[in-house]
């Protein structure tokens, strides 16, 4: 059985212009130790999608259909209290802005023992043990002293670290990181990316690694799901997407890295952009912006296909793969 | 030269006789600039951000050249200071031949033409309350007085058109324009006037990937098609790789490595230059790998002796923390500021 199943989740938002829908039911799993990736651009709701599993949604934000299963239970379900239990316990969380962990008055050794004695019943000498053990992990120079550090004490790097210890503190079952690096520069990213793989791979934890960077989810992931306007365009083995992708979107998104073409050539660029919710269009989401569009594209939203396991939500999708598509 | 064209060309008199076309566009000579922090009165030695410590770059004609490093190491002060925004603490700034740090304000005011900026965040650098046509009229207004309103309305449309903007867009403001179309609205403010140089600091760090590959585009097309010279800050090096003719590395406040981009891709010299271009993460299967770039990047404000890298470096020795090394240049043209490099110890 499957760590978390996320099935046909719909997250709406509710504004006085009417309902804009953030995912329009969108599925995928997590086994237990898996690393899985969200990827797509912004608005594509792959936040969202994070913080509907972990009941984080803003108000007037609100799962409108749809399960959550984590550990054989709904999260969609459960009351506040054990949602509680399930949250930052069960499931921790990493964000792009360490400050959005870190409690900027308080010292790291504080934040830690604090986090450890909320879910486990241990005395603070347990606890403090346990915090060195974790800031040690993440790889922390003399982590006795760090305890006594407040967080502006601290570089950006050191910060993403100890956000990192504070999520493995209470031993999870998965790690949501919603772009964990992107503010970071690449050789620091480099540093926590290789050090969070070691970490899940070694302490058998999943991860949802939520990002805008294919590159990155190629390096650390094993399964990709592409988000675009709140529906899974694309999900599969991550080699098989980065590498064979077939959705035509999927295809613009890794055409358009400048890493992978020519130098000076012309980039491969995506037409348009991205629409905004309030004005998603008929049929497949993706016409407008498709090189591949035929009319029927335009009239209905086509179904998310498996082709012996790597899923396709295009109409095309047997002749893109089979390259016989123009 | 001959007479005739030293007179039409009066920036190039401090020169003297090297022809204009092969005379770098720009250059900067042993640049410093440290900014005081200013502390307490009694300190003995006031805290000081050394934010560039003796610096040279020069950009030729026609180039992308980009200045690459990790947050910190100084290419934005760098870019400022050739911009003439922040004034150097030591060395000097050319441009076509003349010498502009030191200028006042009257005559650089042709040089502010020929030098455009285009900055990050489009969010932050267009005037929420002006419309697209409001803003990219004032530059040309300002530097063309004597242009008719109708010469100036057809130059906005004949400049968005250049860029992909649909010239409808002018009445329109900034905020109802998505971060791709607001930077080329930016780039279309700084072609406004005809330049020859454009210094773009990290235009497409803020936009999606489909977006910063239709920025790109724009500004590869513009670079050929208007002759322009690019100073290109990015911290992105995939995309340096793409865009770029050469490359300055930086490290805390040094320039490590200057090169043709395809060298300094196939062959990096500088240990730093080879750990940052070991850590791009790449479209493959390949687990990603710990840098092998041990500790932090130090204060600017506490250098490390001798080299600034040495403490980080994994071929420093004993000379590299006493004394610091100057760039070298290399067989083809690369410059190197390393004694491991140098000594072949590498």
């Amino acid at each position: 059985m499957a760590l978390l199943d996320v099935r046909d989740l719909v997250v709406e938002f509710p504004t006085r212009h009417g309902t804009l829908t953030a995912l329009s039911g969108i599925s995928f799993s997590v086994d237990k130790g898996e690393r899985v990736g969200i990827v797509g651009e912004s608005g594509a709701g792959k936040s969202v999608a994070a913080f509907a599993i972990l009941n984080l949604l803003s108000r007037p934000g609100r799962i409108a259909g749809g399960s959550i299963t984590f550990e054989g239970q709904d999260l969609t379900q459960l009351s506040t209290q054990r949602m509680r239990a399930v949250r930052g316990n069960r499931i921790s969380m990493i964000f792009q802005d360490p400050m959005m962990t870190l409690n900027p008055v308080l010292t790291i050794g504080t934040q830690m023992i604090e986090t450890l004695k909320a879910h486990r019943d241990i005395s603070e000498a347990e606890a403090r043990r346990i915090a060195i053990t974790r800031l040690g992990e993440v790889k922390i120079p003399s982590p006795e002293k760090r305890l006594d550090s407040y967080p502006h004490e601290l570089s950006g790097g050191m910060r993403q670290r100890v956000v990192i210890a504070i999520a493995l503190l209470t031993e999870p079952a998965l790690i949501i990181a919603d772009e964990p690096t992107t503010a970071l520069d690449v050789t620091i990213q480099a540093e926590i990316m290789s050090l969070m793989l070691a970490l899940c791979k070694s302490h058998g934890v999943g991860l949802i690694l939520i990002t805008h960077d294919l590159a990155v989810v190629s390096q650390v992931t094993q399964r990709v799901v592409v988000l675009y306007a709140g529906r899974v365009v694309e999900s599969g083995e991550t080699g098989r997407v980065v590498h064979n992708p077939v959705h035509p979107y999927t295809r613009g998104l890794l055409a358009a890295l400048p890493g992978e073409a020519p130098p000076g050539a012309r980039l491969t660029q995506i037409r348009g952009t991205m629409p905004s919710l309030n004005a998603i269009p008929e049929g497949c989401p993706f016409h407008p912006r498709c090189d591949y569009v035929q009319d029927r594209c335009r009239q209905a939203e086509p179904a998310l296909d498996s082709l012996d396991g790597h899923l396709v939500r295009c109409v095309r999708a047997h002749e893109l793969m089979a390259g016989q598509a123009a | 030269m001959s007479e005739a064209a030293a007179m039409t060309r009066d920036s190039g008199r401090e020169s003297g006789g090297a022809p204009a076309a092969d005379r770098p566009l720009v250059e900067a000579r042993h640049v410093v600039k440290h900014f005081d922090l200013g502390g307490h009165f009694l300190q003995r030695e006031r805290p000081t951000v050394k934010a560039l410590n003796d610096v040279s770059i020069t950009i030729r004609r026609g180039e992308a050249f980009c200045l690459v490093g990790e947050s910190g190491c100084g290419k934005s002060t760098l870019a400022r200071v050739v911009m003439g925004l922040l004034d150097p603490t030591d060395g000097e700034i050319r441009f076509d031949g003349t010498r502009i740090d030191a200028l006042g304000h009257r005559a650089r005011k042709p040089f502010h033409r020929r030098m455009q900026m285009i900055f990050q965040n489009p969010y932050a650098s267009l005037n929420p309350r002006r419309t697209v046509q409001q803003t990219l009229e004032e530059p040309v207004r300002f530097h063309f007085p004597k242009l008719s309103d109708a010469e100036v309305k057809a130059k906005v449309e004949q400049v968005m058109v250049s860029v992909g903007n649909d010239p409808g867009w002018g009445n329109r403001y900034p905020h109802e324009f998505s971060g791709g179309q607001r930077q080329r609205i930016s780039i279309a403010r700084a072609l406004m006037v005809d330049p020859d140089f454009v210094v773009a600091d990290e235009p497409i760090s803020a936009l999606d990937v489909s977006i910063q590959a239709q920025v790109l585009n724009v500004m590869m097309d513009t670079r050929e098609r208007l002759d322009l010279t690019y100073l290109f800050i990015t911290h992105d090096l995939s995309v340096v790789r793409h865009f770029g003719s050469r490359v300055g590395v930086m490290y805390l406040g040094t320039l490590c490595e200057l090169a043709d981009t395809k060298t300094l891709f196939e062959t990096p010299r500088h240990p730093y230059t080879r750990i940052l271009l070991s850590a791009i993460p790449r479209v493959t299967t390949e687990e990603m790998q710990p840098p092998g770039l041990p500790g932090e990047v130090p204060s600017a404000m506490n250098l490390p002796s001798g080299c600034v890298f040495h403490d980080r470096c994994p071929l420093a020795n004993a000379r590299c923390s006493a004394e610091v090394p100057k760039p070298q240049s290399q067989a083809d043209g690369t410059l190197v500021a390393c004694h491991a490099v140098e000594e072949g110890r590498g």
